[in-house]
């Protein structure tokens, strides 16, 4: 027998299925973090070396908790059918749970294996998956589980396997010769004399399957065996070569070992061969301590060779720091930084001279190469994901020190370039560019006291106070939070502060900021334009020398800007409102019939498709989000940016994918169309058909600027483009709230607890993109079905960027209705919080932020336009249609009112 | 009349002693009739919202005389097994017409034309009886093959709609008294596999088990379907429905799909069933290969002991047939070959792990 076996040997061993276990999470953990990355295209390359370099049949196990594990297997899938270089081999769909196991047994055209099933939940269950496994045309890994639980000695090997067998192919005819057993390879040598014998039970356990249940096969997994030896990868090398050697002779046919983890039997040290083989074979009592003797012996040399790109791993510690953080490479952060805190210590330095010292210094250079032009936001941000990844594994060591401190009696504070608070202000959500804002300032040593979104003046203040701030900071994007950062700044004056006031966010301006919010503080106000100039201001506030210059600087900047303003003001003429009205669009209504919606009344849609609404995402304004320039896709190419603007995009698809695939947000959205005319510059809308009663009013406000002479350009409303009711024609209008921001809270929540605010901010990001992409898709549905007018339409992407079709779809808050109170009919007509999910705040921001609503106007020259400057004579007009009180209405109002309001 | 059971033995026994001839094609037939939209709709359709010319499953239910006819012509040319017109009767791919809702009862109808057909022909010769296979399409849609190329990941269809679609169709041929089901012309593996699923799953719920042929289609001289499966892998795939038949049609004329008709008959323990077009078209889109060429190169197959059942797919007549039923008639039906027990798991490609 022994001799026949030595000459079967060879042969056996080219009969013996390794499977490749590299596109396995729970197996490789480079894969595990490309999955989780959602960096599938790099997966993908994984699975493709690993058919490529041999493997007979791919693992694929998605097992992780911080996945949606049927998603990613789901999505892996499709995936890897689309690529021949891979999907030309069978796939082993690998998962704990059944339910990610069918989710994969549906995407595989081949014959699949699965991997596993057993009789843990008894035998019902074993049978209905097994029954289950037949009728999707799979072979099935068999678990030696029962209902006692796993088996470990040979005899509980055989009897579950045995079992097992009978069951299935008695009870239910699956094939034999598709059933794979896993008799469950644990690991030796753990210094626990129980566990000695269990590489022996496993191979004898296959010597008996193999003999007594006919055509079955026997796998496992190998790498177990070793576990022992982990950290020892030439010693755990040698043991599961050895154990192959001997499974394989008794009949093992297959298993989980990474082929470049093996070495090769006759090439293992006679002295090393001789004493793993005494521990797989369970030889000898003191078999494991004579294996820890030798094992040290055979550490070294066996390692994986650094691959080139990584040679900046050979410089000294600080270098490394640099250039990680530079590169905004966060795989070997913590192990730097703990080398690093080590220097310091033997320097008799403390954990905090590592934030202070080398990587402040790494921070530096990232600095001045923002500064320089040389590194550009996303890679910035990316850089302060690798600094506060260092920063909070120092933190335990620091609050440790700083204990022991107290304990002796001495006071220990970090030296910051200042402490800074920011906010989004009252009635506000928008918080992105703040965020941006609050990063770049904590890179440069600043620290930051963020409070959020929809902040009230008191809570900031009293904070500021709390904190000692030494910069207050602002931020909003709707145009009433202009209106609260003036209050926030009288508040400020009222209560006595000193502290500059700095003011940013999409609608502010510097203009704004010196008319409107300066002359309210007594102390500086500046406006900072985008994320990069967040620093310089902060710096020269914060310096005692360059502080009075800037100062001075700006307020006479300021004051400047007022008496343009004040000129500027007396020479924007408007006409009247009367004349105004007289010179409307010009719209044929007797020439035209409007179509009529298709259906009238509401529709809700609870959750939309994600991934229909990645293909319409107009990149061009992500890329102003990250104050990167340029139209997408040539921003890609651009000689300055496009390096950056590229590893932006990337990572943007990269999350892109796994938030549609694992569905970090749900899409919810309500449309509605109604019959309606227009009354004057009002729009009525009715019940029904009969147009008889009024369901609401909505109002529109109309351009007053003067046109020359010679100009045929009316003075428009929104209201033009509805036809009037003293024409008779039937004519509608359709309204819209869409979000793609259910579950952004959630998700920013858990990116911020791992220090990756660079993610949240992207996710955030391209929540909004989702959202305007949502908005611009449903107006396509619209036109082609919902309401039809257009059921033709083909139009390219860049076509429905540019806005080539009929019809517009104008938000209230923006140019051609700058009026937000409009909203709150709005959400009343569209009942949109409960059937959209989306909320109003005080300000009417929509929460989430994610969000864009509207009306829908169908009229073919329907046209976006901005409705300007407008003067008293409207205001008032429009207060009294409205029913509100006209102060309050120029409130609302501020930033197109042609005149002070103070005055009369 | 006969039940069902009476007909699979008498199916089974014909089997074991010669080779059995299927129909040809049905459109090819219908085609010459030239029908305008008026004639698709019929009365109980003029006024369906939408064009329907073109949906020749419907002419089950608006030209019930005219598909009765064409099955007579089959069976008159010595068919033993007629295809029923419902290779689109799926709801998804009725849904081009708006006509999802009828799918159930295309089959249903499409089965009793076939079933009337059939048995009056039987009744005639009774020593030669004649079966209905109920033909399952592919759709038009593909669940492991993404139809926009900028994004593979993508699908238009999920196994579990192909397989509500299927268990759907499947059921209507049953109740319109279809003897075996056909799951044919699959150019995507998963979608096979969904129907496979979706019959078994019927199987058990009726208490009853009807004979299912499959039928690949070898798009070109890759030699693969279009989702990229070799013959024999596609045979791995599809193996555990234990089907009667297993076999490739349409695509390609006899001459070119010979080789993996070769290749599946020499791997698969079941019988063998091929239908090939008649040729490849000509430049106006139309097959002219000879009813004589055809019945050569199936009746060399014949001789050559790779085929079980023949007939003939688009472009072929009752003058193919006719004449492919002479060429096979005397000959031995190829017999099964034994295969050793493995384990034959398939991606693109198969892999075998001996026992």
């Amino acid at each position: 027998m022994s001799t026949a076996d030595e000459g079967a040997a060879s042969k056996q061993t080219a009969t013996f299925i390794n499977v490749g276990e590299r596109t396995n999470v729970t197996g490789s953990a480079k894969f595990k973090k490309l999955i989780l990355a959602g960096d599938f295209e790099a997966a993908l390359d994984v699975a493709r070396q690993q058919v490529e370099s041999g493997a007979q049949i791919i693992d694929i196990n998605m097992d992780e908790a911080m996945l949606d594990s049927e998603a990613a297997m789901v999505k892996f899938l499709n995936l890897i059918a689309a690529e021949p270089d891979i999907s030309r081999v069978p796939i082993m769909i690998d998962s704990s749970k059944w339910s990610v196991i069918e989710a994969g047994l549906k995407c595989v055209q081949g014959k699949p294996i699965v991997n596993s099933i057993s009789l843990k939940e008894g035998e019902d269950a074993f049978i209905a998956q097994a029954k289950k496994v037949r009728r999707y045309g799979a072979a099935v890994v068999v678990m030696a589980f029962d209902e006692k639980g796993q088996a470990d000695t040979q005899a509980r090997k055989i009897e579950i396997c045995t079992r097992s067998y009978k069951v299935l192919t008695e009870k239910i005819g699956f094939p034999p010769e598709d059933i794979i057993f896993d008799p469950n390879i644990f690991a030796v040598a753990t210094g626990i004399e129980d566990h000695n014998n269990y590489a022996v039970d496993f191979i004898e356990a296959t010597r008996r399957i193999k003999e007594t249940l006919p055509h079955c096969h026997v796998s496992g997994g190998v790498s177990n065996v070793s576990f022992s030896f982990r950290g020892n990868e030439p010693v755990r090398e040698a043991i599961h070569s050895v154990f192959l050697y001997h499974a394989i002779k008794a009949g093992m046919d297959m298993g989980i070992v990474n082929a470049g983890q093996l070495a090769v039997y006759e090439d293992i040290p006679a002295e090393l061969k001789e004493r793993c083989e005494d521990v797989i074979l369970n030889r000898r009592q003191d078999a494991t301590d004579r294996l820890l003797e030798i094992a040290d012996k055979y550490r070294a040399g066996g390692g994986p060779k650094a691959a080139a790109d990584l040679s900046w791993r050979q410089n000294d510690v600080n270098k490394r720091l640099t250039h990680a953080l530079v590169n905004g490479i966060t795989d070997f952060i913590d192990e730097d930084t703990e080398e690093a805190r080590k220097d310091a210590g033997r320097k008799g330095g403390r954990p905090l001279d590592v934030i202070e010292g080398p990587l402040m210094d790494g921070m530096n250079v990232v600095g001045d190469l923002f500064g320089a032009g040389k590194m550009f936001l996303p890679q910035v941000v990316k850089s302060a994901r690798v600094m506060k990844k260092a920063v909070a594994y120092l933190i335990p060591f620091i609050e440790e020190e700083k204990a022991k401190k107290a304990a002796a009696g001495i006071a220990d504070e970090r030296q910051t370039n200042g402490k800074i608070l920011l906010a989004t202000v009252k009635g506000d959500v928008h918080d992105i560019g703040k965020n941006i804002v609050g990063v770049v300032l904590q890179c440069n040593n600043y620290e930051v006291v963020d409070l959020g979104v929809m902040v009230p003046a008191a809570k900031i203040l009293q904070t500021a106070r709390e904190v000692k701030a030494d910069i207050i900071g602002l931020s909003g994007l709707i145009t009433p939070s202009l209106d609260e950062m003036a209050y926030v700044s009288r508040e400020m004056d009222r209560e006595g502060f000193h502290v500059p006031l700095l003011i940013g966010g999409a609608t502010t301006s510097k203009v704004h900021t010196a008319v409107k919010i300066a002359p309210g503080y007594k102390n500086v106000v500046v406006y900072v334009q985008d994320a990069s100039r967040a620093v310089g201001v902060a710096s020269s506030l914060m310096s005692d020398h360059l502080r009075g210059g800037f100062v001075a600087d700006v307020k006479a900047d300021y004051e400047k800007m007022r008496e343009a303003h004040a000129r500027q003001q007396q020479s924007k003429k408007r006409q009247s409102i009367a004349a105004a009205r007289a010179n409307r669009t010009k719209i044929a209504w007797d020439a035209y019939t409007p179509e009529r919606p298709r259906k009238l009344g509401l529709t809700r849609f609870d959750d939309y498709d994600l991934a229909e609404l990645t293909r319409t995402i107009d990149w061009t304004p992500f890329f102003q989000t990250w104050e990167l320039a340029g139209k997408y896709p040539n921003i890609l190419e651009d000689a300055t940016v496009g390096k950056a603007a590229r590893g932006l995009y990337n990572d943007a698809q990269a999350m892109l994918q796994r938030l549609v695939g694992e569905k970090w947000l749900t899409a919810r959205a309500v449309i509605g169309f109604w019959p309606a005319n227009a009354v004057g510059d009002d729009i009525e809308i009715y019940t029904d058909d009969t147009r008889k009663t009024v369901l609401t009013t909505f109002h529109t406000l109309r351009q007053q600027m003067v046109r020359e002479g010679n100009s045929d350009r009316a003075n428009a409303a929104l209201a033009d483009f509805i036809a009037p009711k003293d024409t008779g024609v039937a004519d509608y209008i359709g309204a819209f709230a869409v979000t793609a921001g259910i579950g952004t809270d959630e998700k920013v929540a858990a990116f911020e607890r791992d220090q990756d605010d660079y993610s949240a901010i992207l996710f955030k990001a391209l929540a909004d993109r989702l959202a305007e992409s949502f908005a611009e898709r449903m107006h396509q549905r619209v036109r082609k079905e919902f309401w039809g007018y257009d059921p033709g339409e083909t139009l390219t992407n860049e076509a429905l960027i540019a806005e080539e079709y009929r019809g517009i779809r104008p938000a209230p808050g923006y140019p051609a209705c700058p009026d937000h109170t409009e909203k709150a009919l709005l959400w009343t007509l569209l009942d949109a919080e409960k059937n959209a999910g989306v909320q109003l705040t005080e300000s009417f921001a929509m929460w989430p932020a994610a969000a864009v609503s509207g009306f829908y106007f169908g009229h073919p020259q329907a046209a976006y336009f901005g409705v300007g400057k407008i003067e008293r004579d409207q205001v008032e007009d429009y207060a009294r249609r409205k029913g509100m009180d006209p102060r309050t209405m120029e409130r609302w109002l501020a930033p197109n009112l042609n005149y002070d309001p103070g005055s009369t | 009349m006969a039940t069902r059971a009476d007909r699979l033995e008498a199916l089974n026994a014909a089997l074991r002693s010669r080779i059995l001839v299927l129909d040809g094609a049905m459109g090819t037939m219908i085609q010459r009739h030239k029908l305008d939209e008026a004639a698709y709709r019929g009365v109980r359709f003029a006024a369906w919202p939408r064009d329907i010319k073109g949906n020749n499953d419907v002419l089950s239910l608006t030209q019930p005389d005219l598909i009765r006819a064409i099955h007579g012509e089959y069976l008159d040319a010595g068919s033993d097994i007629l295809e029923t017109n419902t290779f689109s009767s799926t709801r998804i791919a009725q849904a081009d017409y708006g006509m999802e809702d009828l799918a159930y009862e295309l089959n249903v109808a499409g089965a009793k034309l076939a079933r009337e057909a059939a048995d009056a022909a039987t009744a005639k010769t009774p020593d030669k009886p004649r079966f209905v296979a109920g033909a399952l399409g592919p759709t038009n849609k593909t669940a492991s093959i993404s139809p926009d190329v900028n994004d593979p990941g993508f699908r238009a269809i999920t196994f579990d709609e192909l397989k509500a679609a299927f268990g759907e169709q499947a059921r209507g041929l049953l109740d319109g008294g279809a003897d075996l089901l056909l799951v044919e012309t699959i150019i995507d593996t998963l979608n096979a596999k969904a129907a496979l699923f979706a019959i078994d799953e019927l199987f058990e719920e009726r208490g009853e088990r009807v004979p299912v042929m499959i039928s690949g289609t070898i798009t070109d001289q890759s030699g693969r379907l279009l989702s990229g499966q070799t013959a024999e892998a596609f045979w791995n795939s599809v193996r555990h429905a234990q089907p009667l038949t297993i076999g490739f049609n349409c695509a390609l004329g006899a001459d070119l799909l010979r080789p993996y008709v070769a290749e599946v008959a020499r791997v698969a323990d079941t019988y063998i069933c091929a239908y090939p077009n008649a040729g490849l078209p000509n430049a106006f889109g139309e097959y002219d290969e000879h009813p004589h060429t055809t019945a050569g190169h199936l009746g060399s197959w014949a001789k050559d002991g790779l085929v079980n059942i023949v007939g003939g797919c688009c472009g072929t007549t009752p003058d193919h047939i006719r004449a492919v039923a002479g060429a096979v008639k005397s000959v031995k039906p190829r017999v099964l070959p034994r295969c050793e027990p493995a384990m034959r798991l398939s991606g693109l490609e198969p892999f075998k792990i001996a026992s």
